[in-house]
């Protein structure tokens, strides 16, 4: 695949070289680094569609190269090496665990650039890139609130760490704005991935009542779950329709292709920089999947209006009045959460049922 | 009551029939004194190779058999190196778990995009009308019956026929087996190509039936844990069908819990299964001579009969 190109290219320079023209210039090499398999749906097939738009955006101007599977520790450092020695001049680490080999490796290779997605710590050849996830949890909690009969919805939710926290509040807020007396109830699986326990969170929550599941694990197995319960289900990462024609309503998902396509004209122009970006629905990095039919058309304004609202700046997700679940003032009215606060959030808004594992 | 007992209930059944098939396949090969490490790389062979079956043939029936088939072939790689070849079963079995982790990722790559319809729990006539019992017991997948059916064989087998006797026999004393003249080594291939055959089952369930799709890893661990469990249930299939429920329920009644908003950690809740499991059986087996009495004495030991 991308070997062959690469070849393809060698030989079509060479050619052109004989040929006494202009030598054509080295296609830029790019390097991306998964976390997990590229797959059918999930995080590291969202990267992998963005790439795969690379390649045809940017021709033969490009190579792109990815190692998947790469386990986040020593691993990810040799990977991330290896691909800086090799020649990648632009290099993408795709999970938060690659944070400290990233900028390990980083420090050895000052021409290199990388770009490590959802962490924290930057370099004057490391940027960092990370989506809005929540405004998208919230656009589907709006779904939801519309689409339960119960009121009730289930979340099964991986890790209680801040970005599931977002997905979680933004999501029982956005349910809320449309059905206030909503109630989310969410069970931790302790695993970003085990179709088996996803499933029989799903099955527990569906027989206390939810009859909408959103999820922030990986697999399939909610969605499927929903499905045979006759229930709905809003997908995440990517579109999870086939997995449930009935069910999924729709899904939350991320779009890296212009992030990445904007990164890579840049780098080709020679005038690349690390960059700092925490994009949203406004950056299109995140987006909803096709709807189910069984979406009314006055519930996909509904989310359309919020969609634009939120792009413009007039709603967010957190604007105030915010109270967690003691009944605490977080945002006061009239203002927006902040973004450090949203990092370090460690609390249930109003809404959510049960109480927040201790750390 | 009743209404909130019986999804927790029917749901601890499904949960735990993947390790009852593979603990119980793996109870029989340790009998046999043979100690294969490589569950959990046969249940992923057999939840691929069901899976595929499923997809190509539509019939989920079909799909078991492929499980079945797969789990023993990779388990007759086991045989060939440690039976014939006289490898190191701990070594043999690890590599088995590892190697059959990566192939069936290999080898899955193209279903992973396959969707399969959710199966329909197979309600038995009459049975399933009953009260309480009816909706737990018998409105399962078919495979559920099939894991009861084998709790059955399996303990009838081994503690009440002669070739039975004669297994446990080459676990406790594969020397004396052999000079009175059974075949030592054709006796632990049969053992291991049954428990490769059952984890194959125990995996097609996951892929074909609990969770129809395939995803690479998809058993997250069962395997070791069915390991885990014919050793704490002193190799005992009661005990190990217990144990298998026993995890089953206590991952679901935690997942209950959580979803009733149990004041709880999910932390401490997630690590209950396990914790549990322990907790009974080092108790059922706190003596000693139960332990003695019922490990095969020759578990992990090659044997040649020219040795």
């Amino acid at each position: 695949m991308s070997t062959r190109k690469w070849g393809a290219a060698l030989i079509g320079a060479a050619a052109l070289a004989v040929a006494g023209l202009a030598p054509a210039a080295q296609p830029l090499k790019i390097g991306f680094v998964y976390v997990s398999p590229v797959g059918d749906a999930g995080w590291t097939y969202q990267h992998d569609l963005a790439r795969r738009a690379l390649e045809k955006q940017y021709g033969d101007k490009i190579v792109t190269k990815y190692v998947e599977n790469v386990p986040e520790g020593a691993d990810a450092e040799r990977v991330i090496r290896e691909l800086a020695a090799s020649g990648h001049e632009l290099v993408f680490t795709t999970s938060f665990g690659y944070m400290n080999p990233t900028i390990k490796v980083a420090k050895s290779f000052p021409k290199v650039l990388f770009e490590h997605a959802t962490g924290y710590k930057r370099a004057k050849n490391v940027g960092t890139y990370n989506a809005r996830f929540y405004e998208g949890r919230y656009l589907a909690g709006i779904v939801a609130g519309k689409m339960s009969k119960s009121g009730t919805a289930g979340y099964v939710a991986a890790f209680p760490i801040p970005e599931v926290l977002q997905g979680i509040n933004a999501f029982t807020r956005g349910m809320r704005s449309v059905n206030p007396k909503a109630q989310v109830r969410v069970v931790w699986v302790n695993s970003w991935y085990d179709p088996g326990r996803e499933r029989e969170a799903a099955m527990a929550l569906i027989s206390q009542g939810a009859d909408v599941l959103m999820q922030h694990t990986d697999s399939t197995a909610p969605v499927q779950a929903a499905e045979e319960k006759g229930v709905y289900a809003i997908g995440y990462h990517s579109d999870m329709s086939k997995y449930g024609p009935k069910a999924h309503l729709t899904a939350s998902t991320h779009d890296w292709t212009g992030f990445y396509g904007k990164l890579v004209g840049e780098a080709l122009a020679g005038k690349a920089q690390p960059t700092n970006i925490w994009g949203g629905i406004r950056d299109g990095m995140v987006k909803m999947a096709p709807y189910n039919p069984a979406v009314p058309q006055d519930v996909r304004d509904l989310v359309a209006k919020a969609a634009a609202d939120i792009a413009a700046g007039r709603l967010h997700p957190f604007g105030g009045p915010v109270k967690d679940q003691g009944g605490k003032e977080r945002v006061p009215a009239g203002k927006f959460m902040p973004d450090d606060q949203l990092a370090v959030m460690d609390y249930y808004v109003e809404g959510v049922q049960g109480q927040l594992p201790k750390k | 009551m009743t209404d909130a007992l019986v999804p927790i209930l029917a749901a601890t059944l499904a949960a735990g029939t993947p390790l009852v098939f593979a603990a119980l396949g793996e109870l029989v090969v340790e009998k046999s004194g043979v100690l294969n490490l490589g569950v959990e790389g046969m249940m992923l062979c057999g939840a691929l190779a069901g899976f595929a079956a499923t997809v190509a043939s539509g019939s989920a029936a079909v799909g078991a058999l492929a499980g079945l088939a797969a789990g023993a072939a990779a388990a007759l790689v086991f045989a060939l190196l440690t039976l014939t070849l006289q490898a190191n079963q701990v070594a043999a079995g690890l590599a088995l778990s590892i190697f059959g982790v990566g192939l069936s990722a290999f080898a899955g790559k193209p279903f992973e995009s396959v969707a399969l319809p959710a199966p329909q729990p197979f309600a038995l006539p009459a049975l399933a009308d009953l009260p309480l019992v009816g909706p737990v017991l018998f409105a399962q997948p078919p495979l559920v019956y099939l894991s009861w059916a084998l709790f059955g064989l399996v303990s009838w087998f081994l503690y009440r026929t002669r070739p039975g006797l004669v297994l446990r026999a080459v676990g406790e004393s594969p020397a004396v087996a052999h000079a009175i003249g059974y075949p030592v080594i054709g006796i632990r291939y049969l053992a291991t190509l049954f428990g490769g055959a059952m984890a194959g089952v125990g995996g097609a369930y996951l892929s074909v039936s609990y969770t129809p799709m395939w995803a690479e890893n998809m058993t997250a661990g069962r395997g070791w844990i069915a390991l885990a469990l014919v050793v704490f249930a002193t190799w005992r299939p009661g005990r190990v069908l217990a144990g298998a429920y026993l995890f089953g329920g206590v991952t679901i009644a935690q997942f209950f819990a959580q979803g009733a908003g149990a004041a709880v950690a999910s932390q401490l809740l997630s690590s209950l299964p396990y914790l549990a499991t322990i907790g009974v059986l080092v108790l059922i087996s706190r003596n000693p001579n139960v332990i003695r009495l019922n490990a095969p004495v020759s578990l992990g030991q090659s044997y040649h009969p020219d040795a």
